[in-house]
């Protein structure tokens, strides 16, 4: 037997408090990328009870994403965004789930983000990272946006953090750990700045703007 | 004198496009705010730093 909505508002209410309860359920957030960063973020933000998530991925689940992504063996070759939105449903079953298989580009990312004036970029290549930082940043100056730099390598996870670069814009990680370098890329590493960008969005939904 | 990073730099009078090759970034990899506004790609060649102006470029690296 499911909880029922209000059965599970309270419970998270009892951990949170009611005040802050109340605003992450009003919250909506766009998760661009399901891969490590993204999966484990969209599970961050699930289970503290943020309301309306919307999840932008094109790419589907292979057997390498497996030591940082939140994904089950038996969903090897889904879409990320549809496996990662039934996952959530089994984990907060009142949060609201979009799932939209689709590559952001400069083109459609006002489209595709229309609505969540809190976006995080979760992507992987630094390419794509950077066009969807600038196009957000260019053309949606109301948005808050949270961004992943630099989680490879099994550097210590202390040289993570969250830097506020202008009023609006966040960027988590040790800034400089590149995959393209050789590095590796460690689930635990990678799940350091995943909290951070999730705390981060949970902090912005709460009114905490610093860092 | 012009910030960039935090750091001070004798860059007072290139364009954000002269400053990215300057310092060896990869333009397709950046992010450039100057005085806490993000500069347009479209605009780094007619965008020049003044002497003082802070220039933060975020420059991304792979892994996710």
């Amino acid at each position: 037997m499911i909880p029922s909505k209000g059965e599970f508002f309270n419970g998270l209410a009892a951990k949170h408090g009611l005040e802050l309860q109340k605003k992450f359920e009003a919250a909506s957030v766009a998760v661009c990328g399901a891969g490590g960063l993204g999966s484990n973020i969209a599970i961050a933000l699930a289970r503290a009870g943020v309301g309306r998530l919307k999840i932008i991925d094109f790419d589907k689940i292979e057997i390498t994403n497996f030591n940082r992504q939140q994904y089950f063996v038996d969903q090897i070759g889904l879409f990320k965004a549809e496996a990662l939105k039934e996952n959530l449903a089994k984990i907060a079953p009142y949060c609201e789930v979009t799932a939209e298989v689709a590559k952001i580009t400069e083109e459609n990312v006002k489209e595709l983000l229309k609505g969540f004036p809190i976006v995080c970029e979760a992507f992987d290549k630094a390419e794509s990272k950077a066009m969807l930082v600038n196009a957000v940043l260019e053309n949606m100056p109301e948005t808050y946006l949270v961004s992943g730099s630099g989680m490879a390598s099994l550097n210590s996870a202390n040289l993570i953090k969250t830097r506020k670069i202008t009023d609006k814009f966040y960027l988590c990680g040790d800034m400089e750990s590149d995959v393209d370098a050789g590095n590796g890329l460690f689930g635990s590493r990678v799940l350091v700045c995943a909290a951070h960008q999730a705390h981060t969005i949970l902090r912005i939904i709460a009114g905490e703007f610093d860092i | 004198m012009t910030k960039i990073n935090g750091k001070t730099e004798a860059v007072a009078g290139l364009s954000i496009a002269e400053i990215v090759e300057k310092f060896g970034y990869n333009p397709a990899r950046v992010a450039v705010e100057l005085n806490g506004n993000i500069v347009p790609k479209a605009k780094y060649a007619e965008t020049v730093a003044g002497e003082n102006d802070v220039i933060e470029i975020v420059s991304f690296v792979g892994g996710g």
